[in-house]
């Protein structure tokens, strides 16, 4: 067990940190959370300014266009940017952690330089089209129907929780190609445009009062056959891979970033006089142990994914279920910390930030399905229901 | 970074686990706890020359010369197999209490407040109070014993005498009282991590023998939550644990013992809900974890004492900033 970071890491560490340095100040000011265009145009700014530098796809595979880094470079890619407060991956979140990796590992040599290089530019952005109004949980049961009809698909149905649908130019979307078969076995991986005719999103407003996500209808909206990603009706198992790119290192970031917030409360405490509550001053501490765990977990995880050759484990799934829970433990005590008056208050950034926790639970394949997960694959509990 | 076990430490683990396995499997562990407890001196000495006692003295001064984390893992193992006795402080005592390395003596653990265990069988008595760190033996020790009280002791493996006036006894004076106990705390949250583990894999093994409504209760989604969540809760506090143990940190240290008792008494508690009716027998191992989890929960650092510890670290930046040890390298 060494905690300790190689020289050559050290160094990655210390030229990402002087770039950060020089870089970040002359950034613009964050546009406002309603305003998707300008959301887009930001995030697409700070995806290219990471490009020209060398920064994009940090952890993709060198053959897809990516810097092929080690799991502890990216990790020290994410742990820096977030302590120098740098934009999050923002719009750019499904083509760089859930399309992008799914392509470079499934796609073809041509879908690869089709569609990588302008993920990686912040030239195009992606959505996910996976859950559906009764498919959420139970993915498998998505009924969008993709029927082929020549050198293309007829892909009909709608679909919901789609972030970023509004300002995405392509989305991965699954479909069943074949309505006979099993519900896993008929079902394909397919990039749509989203400006292709028949495609309608409806934004949908979230209880913290935001449209980060949508509804799509799409009605016989055509999609090239060679936009299909892996074999016709395989999509089962290359979502998979897709979903294992999200549990192992899509929410690595936030834990730094937890960290930051619970400083931030404790020194608000300390300046309202509420920290000589002990109850809610050990409250904190608490906290404090949570968050430190599990970012040793996660260094933990990803020295593990290191030593087998860099796939994001099953591990993901066991933070993934502590880190949710964790962050809503978090946003508990700020409206604690708070008080009564200002935890009402939705101009405070925390109460907005309170509301926002509530889906991590939910997102990225609930914590009911993560704990069935755990039980199952890493326990070896028998299937059941 | 390589925050995985070496190969050493593997072969270490598995050392100490065929050890205990061979010379306290559960027959042994069973009749230790129904023989009153008490420290078995012949498996003491022979932990003592495997190196278990002495793994962190200097190789010059007879010792292993191994450091923390070699040492929390062999702790872990202790947690597994529910080996009984001051282990912690005899280890930590070794090099300064006279055939400690050796697993000759035994040296006990007194804390205010709490009772102390082994008492009966102790060669020595390591006494944490306050600042004031100091170990007791020969007459003095003899005067504490002599003014003790044995007390009907929740942990059947453990026996417990309750000391009263320890402020008036002197002793050797042990320079450094906070590192040992920062270092006791972090070999004992080890043993809960062992112990949390243990509870885990029992619980794991009953779900998927146990049949009702003609399948194994672990086909059950309430099972396997229950399962999943003893998971859940090992595994964070196994990596705090060894990362304490690497980096030394005291902050981190307290961190760690805090979600280790918690994992240990949780999931204890787990196992025997998933054991169900068994689960509340005596004659189920599950209630000497749940014991001996609850003896170790506040030994050397009290939830309160580490919730403290790790409160006094948070925000002194200022709202959004970030501290300067905060920004270090491994500890963002």
């Amino acid at each position: 067990m060494d905690l300790a970071y190689t020289e050559e890491e050290e160094d990655f560490r210390a030229r990402l940190r002087e770039w950060l340095g020089s870089v970040l100040p002359g950034l613009p000011g964050k546009p406002d959370p309603g305003d998707w265009p300008g959301r887009r145009a930001y995030d697409a700014g700070w995806q290219r300014l990471l490009y020209d530098a060398g920064y994009a796809g940090l952890h993709w595979p060198a053959d897809a266009g990516g810097r092929g880094a080690t799991p502890t470079q990216h990790l020290i890619f994410l742990e820096e940017t977030e302590r120098a407060g740098a934009p999050y991956v923002g719009a750019n979140f499904v083509g760089l952690l859930h399309a992008g990796p799914t392509i470079a590992a499934e796609g073809t040599a041509e879908q690869r330089a089709r569609w990588l290089p302008p993920v990686l530019r912040g030239d195009e952005m992606w959505c996910q089209g996976f859950s559906e109004p009764d498919a959420g949980s139970d993915l498998a049961s998505l009924r969008t129907r993709a029927v082929r009809d020549g050198d293309g698909y007829v892909v009909s149905g709608q679909k919901i929780w789609t972030s970023h649908a509004e300002v995405a130019d392509w989305c991965e979307l699954l479909v069943r190609t074949d309505a006979e078969a099993p519900k896993h076995r008929g079902i394909s991986w397919l990039a749509m445009r989203m400006d292709s005719p028949g495609v309608t999103v409806r934004p949908l407003r979230t209880l913290a009062g935001s449209t980060e996500f949508a509804e799509m209808f799409l009605d016989e909206v055509r999609v090239p056959v060679s936009h299909l990603v892996g074999a016709e009706n395989d999509g089962w198992r290359v979502t998979m891979v897709t979903l294992s790119f999200e549990r192992g290192t899509a929410f690595v970031g936030e834990v730094v970033a937890c960290r930051r917030t619970l400083d931030a409360l404790a020194a608000e405490a300390r300046r309202s006089g509420r920290w000589d509550d002990a109850v809610l001053r050990r409250r904190l501490g608490r906290l404090g142990a949570e968050f430190r765990a599990l970012w040793r977990l996660t260094q933990w995880n990803v020295s593990e994914a290191q030593a087998s050759g860099g796939v994001p484990g099953i591990g993901g799934s066991v933070f993934k279920l502590r880190y949710s829970e964790a962050r809503q433990e978090l946003y508990e005590a700020a409206a604690e910390v708070l008080g009564a008056g200002d935890a009402l208050d939705l101009d405070r950034e925390w109460v907005l930030d309170r509301l926002s926790s509530l889906s991590y639970t939910i997102a990225a394949g609930t914590s009911q399905i993560q704990r069935s997960i755990v039980a199952e694959r890493i326990l070896g509990l028998p299937k059941g229901r | 970074m390589d925050f995985q076990l070496s190969e050493d430490q593997r072969a270490l683990r598995a050392g100490i686990r065929e050890l205990l396995a061979g010379r306290f499997g559960r027959d042994r562990m069973r009749a230790a706890h129904e023989g009153g407890g008490g420290v078995d001196r012949a498996l003491w000495r022979e932990l003592g020359k495997a190196g278990f006692f002495a793994l962190r003295l200097p190789e010059a001064a007879g010792g292993v010369g191994l450091g923390l984390p070699e040492s929390v893992l062999m702790f872990e193992e202790v947690g597994r197999a529910l080996l009984p006795g001051p282990l912690a402080a005899t280890q930590l005592a070794a090099g300064v209490v006279k055939g400690a390395a050796e697993g000759e003596a035994v040296v006990a653990l007194a804390e205010p407040g709490r009772p102390v265990e082994h008492l009966d069988g102790a060669d020595a008595l390591l006494v944490l109070d306050g600042d004031r760190t100091r170990v007791l033996t020969g007459g003095v020790l003899r005067r504490v014993v002599d003014g003790a009280r044995p007390v009907r002791s929740l942990d059947p493996g453990t026996p417990l005498w309750r000391v009263p006036g320890l402020a008036a006894y002197e002793g050797e004076a042990l320079p450094d009282g906070a590192r040992l106990r920062c270092e006791g705390a972090l070999l004992a949250a080890a043993e809960q991590l062992g112990g949390a583990a243990r509870s885990l894999e029992a619980a794991v093994q009953h779900a998927g023998e146990r049949q009702q409504f003609g399948a194994p209760i672990g086909a059950f989604q309430a099972v396997k939550h229950l399962c999943a969540g003893m998971l859940v809760r090992a595994e964070p506090a196994r990596s705090a644990v060894y990362a304490a143990a690497v980096t030394g940190d005291p902050v981190e240290a307290a961190g760690a013992k805090l979600l280790a008792d918690r994992a240990a008494v949780d999931n204890a508690r787990d196992c025997l809900q998933v054991h169900g009716g068994m689960g509340f027998t005596w004659e189920a191992d599950v209630h000497l974890r749940l014991k001996r989890a609850w003896l170790r929960s506040g030994q050397w650092l009290t939830a309160a004492e580490a919730e403290e510890v790790l409160a006094a670290d948070l925000g002194h930046s200022g709202a959004g900033g970030c501290r300067a040890h905060a920004c270090d390298a491994t500890d963002p």
